[in-house]
């Protein structure tokens, strides 16, 4: 939605399209935490240390470039959106910083209680809704990126309620898509973050980068069931009152003290290695307390979010919940200079979409800035290069292949299942071997969909974008024989110097060549 | 435990008609749990909409559960017959799933 906007105010028409309704789906909308971004408003600060604990935090492998221009435009956002209304959290006359694991100070920003995205979706949706120059068209599923000779000229699009094929046109496109996280059977997703931009960038001759490098969140809500509440909500807890992570004889394993500041990492290791060695939690996670804050400092950090949790017949004050790492995004994705390019002309991609800002592990509070600053970045140069294009056209056509026998909603919880046991925080060569073995066995065409809404069609889409970028992710880490940042190899578990360097990925008629 | 799920299913401008699933289910577990839990074990065809699954931040999964209308991801199965049915207020798509975007957001 940045990207819309940077496009429309530089004078393009442009055509914002979702899958599902504009605004409400995606990554961006589930985001409860912080942003961070160096306004230094709690405390002095320039963009120059968010770029060296971004740079620290990535373990060698961020592309610098991307991670400047991260830093360095966060804060012009950050006061845009607030001039927007979007409501940071304010504290004595400023905007109220927080100091997340992996900052070297307070310089999170946040909008209260746990508002964080959906107030910057709701903020962006405003926005685009009020620019005439934006036409906004949601239910369209984009299969493919529409190419001649090479060049992007726009895309091919299903419209979901009917099945109809709808050609775009478009001088320039920007992929805004999100990660890849609903691979994995435990996640903190939208239903849309099956990775579609990457396979669509993929399978457009774009090069893909860092695929091996998914984030997950330490400490995903595990148990008791809870609902109407996003599974990582916990983070936020814990950086206002700490919070003590113990394992099955109710003892801390990180050297924390109640303080919250392992580094993601670090901290789905250490709570793996638990489980592993028998002493997690009942459901195979560790137990997070705060049973030494009173009832009133609960409710004084979180507010209603206390009576949403007794709803769930959950009682901080008295029991402590399970968590265990859940699958939350991805630093690897679509290569992009810092212009947004992508490798194919024409096409350039924004967010978490984009590898490279986060190298091998990103900091807490990045994304936010990273989706906000790459969109601005990417609307403004598509829109400058649109300006100087003749507009191309593009023609209909739909999915011709065989629709195959199988259920394709239980085919894609199996390969979550899959990826979650293989190609998760801890991996092996014999797992990454068996996950490989089980995505070349599902081979996917893509057929015409049926007339109406066509759910098993929807998921066959999915599957088959599922599928090439799980392979993506799996080839990539059984390729990567040392541990580093969030992948992290039990065969191999210490970093070794001359993996210091990425990995790329192109598809070659229908294999994926890595280099 | 086992919910009895009497899920309306049609598309716009035919009769329609109710089908019956028997859920396996734990307690804490939604509606939305039930009818995802449908898709991978008995007919993929089931239409609905949602995206969050169950943060209930995308506010998509409305539908009517036993006549009210309610987020399929934040009502909790119950030991016993629900019927599930689409908004009534808003234009058919298929099954459970409405029009339920904004006219400027149309196709």
């Amino acid at each position: 939605m940045y990207a819309a906007i940077a496009a429309a105010r530089a004078g393009a028409k442009v055509l914002l399209v979702d899958r599902s309704l504009i605004g409400r789906g995606g990554a961006t909308v589930m985001a409860q935490m912080t942003v961070a971004v160096a306004v230094g408003e709690e405390e002095p600060d320039h963009w120059e240390h968010h770029l060296a604990d971004t740079l620290q935090a990535g373990r060698g492998l961020c592309d610098r470039a991307l991670s400047q221009l991260l830093c360095e435009d966060g804060p012009e956002c950050i006061r845009e959106m607030d001039a927007w209304g979007i409501g940071w959290a304010r504290r004595d006359g400023h905007l109220s910083q927080v100091h997340a694991p992996g900052h070297d100070r307070k310089r999170c920003v946040y909008v209260d209680f746990l508002n964080t995205g959906p107030a910057v979706s709701k903020t962006l949706r405003a926005r685009v809704q009020r620019m005439p120059e934006i036409r906004r068209v949601g239910d369209l599923l984009v299969t493919d990126i529409a190419l001649r000779d090479g060049v992007c000229v726009g895309a091919h699009a299903v419209h979901v309620s009917t099945g109809r094929a709808v050609p775009i046109a478009a001088k320039a496109t920007v992929i805004a898509t999100g990660g890849l996280t609903r691979l994995y059977a435990r996640n903190s997703a939208s239903i849309n973050m099956g990775g579609d931009g990457y396979a669509l960038a993929l399978r457009a001759g774009a090069e893909l980068i860092d695929m091996e490098f998914v984030q997950f969140f330490p400490i995903g809500h595990l148990a008791p069931r809870l609902v109407g509440m996003d599974p990582i909500m916990w983070d936020p807890f814990r950086y206002k009152l700490g919070g003590r992570l113990l394992n099955s004889s109710l003892k801390e394993f990180l050297p924390e003290e109640g303080r919250y500041t392992s580094a993601r990492d670090l901290a789905t290791y250490a709570i793996l290695k638990e489980v592993e060695a028998g002493r997690g939690s009942p459901h195979g996670g560790a137990w997070l307390s705060f049973q030494h804050c009173g009832e009133a400092e609960l409710r004084s950090a979180f507010g209603p979010v206390i009576d949403r949790l007794a709803a769930n017949g959950i009682d901080l004050t008295r029991q402590n919940i399970e968590v265990a790492p859940i699958a939350h995004y991805h630093m690897g994705g679509i290569r992009a200079d810092t212009d947004m390019r992508t490798s194919v002309p024409h096409l350039f991609a924004a967010g978490e979409a984009v590898g490279g800002a986060n190298g091998a592990n990103r900091l807490s509070g990045n994304a936010i800035t990273e989706a906000v600053t790459f969109g601005r970045r990417a609307g403004a140069r598509a829109a400058a290069l649109a300006a100087k294009t003749a507009m191309p056209a593009v023609s209909a056509t739909s999915g011709n292949g065989k629709r195959p026998d199988l259920n394709p909603a239980a085919a894609i919880v199996e390969l979550q299942q899959v990826m979650n046991r293989d190609a998760g925080p801890l991996r092996t060569a014999a797992g990454l071997r068996r996950a490989i073995a089980h995505i070349e066995s599902l081979q996917v065409e893509l057929p015409a969909p049926r007339e109406g809404l066509d759910a098993e069609w929807v998921d066959l889409h999915d599957l088959r974008n599922m599928r090439l970028v799980a392979e993506c992710v799996t080839r990539a880490a059984l390729a990567r024989t040392e541990s580093r940042g969030a992948h992290q190899r039990d065969d191999f578990p210490d970093s070794d110097a001359g993996w210091q360097r990425r990995q790329a990925i192109r598809l070659e008629g229908n294999t994926c060549k890595l280099s | 435990m086992q919910a009895k799920l009497k899920v309306w299913r049609g598309d716009p401008g035919a009769a329609g008609r109710y089908e019956r699933y028997e859920v396996p289910f734990e307690q804490g577990q939604t509606v939305l749990d039930g009818l995802r839990w449908i898709r991978v074990h008995r007919d993929p065809s089931l239409a609905i909409r949602f995206s969050c699954i169950n943060a209930n931040a995308c506010k998509e999964c409305m539908i009517q559960v036993d006549g009210k209308t309610v987020y399929a991801c934040t009502t909790r199965l119950v030991d016993g017959e629900m019927t599930l049915e689409p908004l009534r207020n808003k234009a058919l798509i298929k099954d459970l799933v409405t029009e339920i975007a904004p006219p400027d957001e149309r196709a």
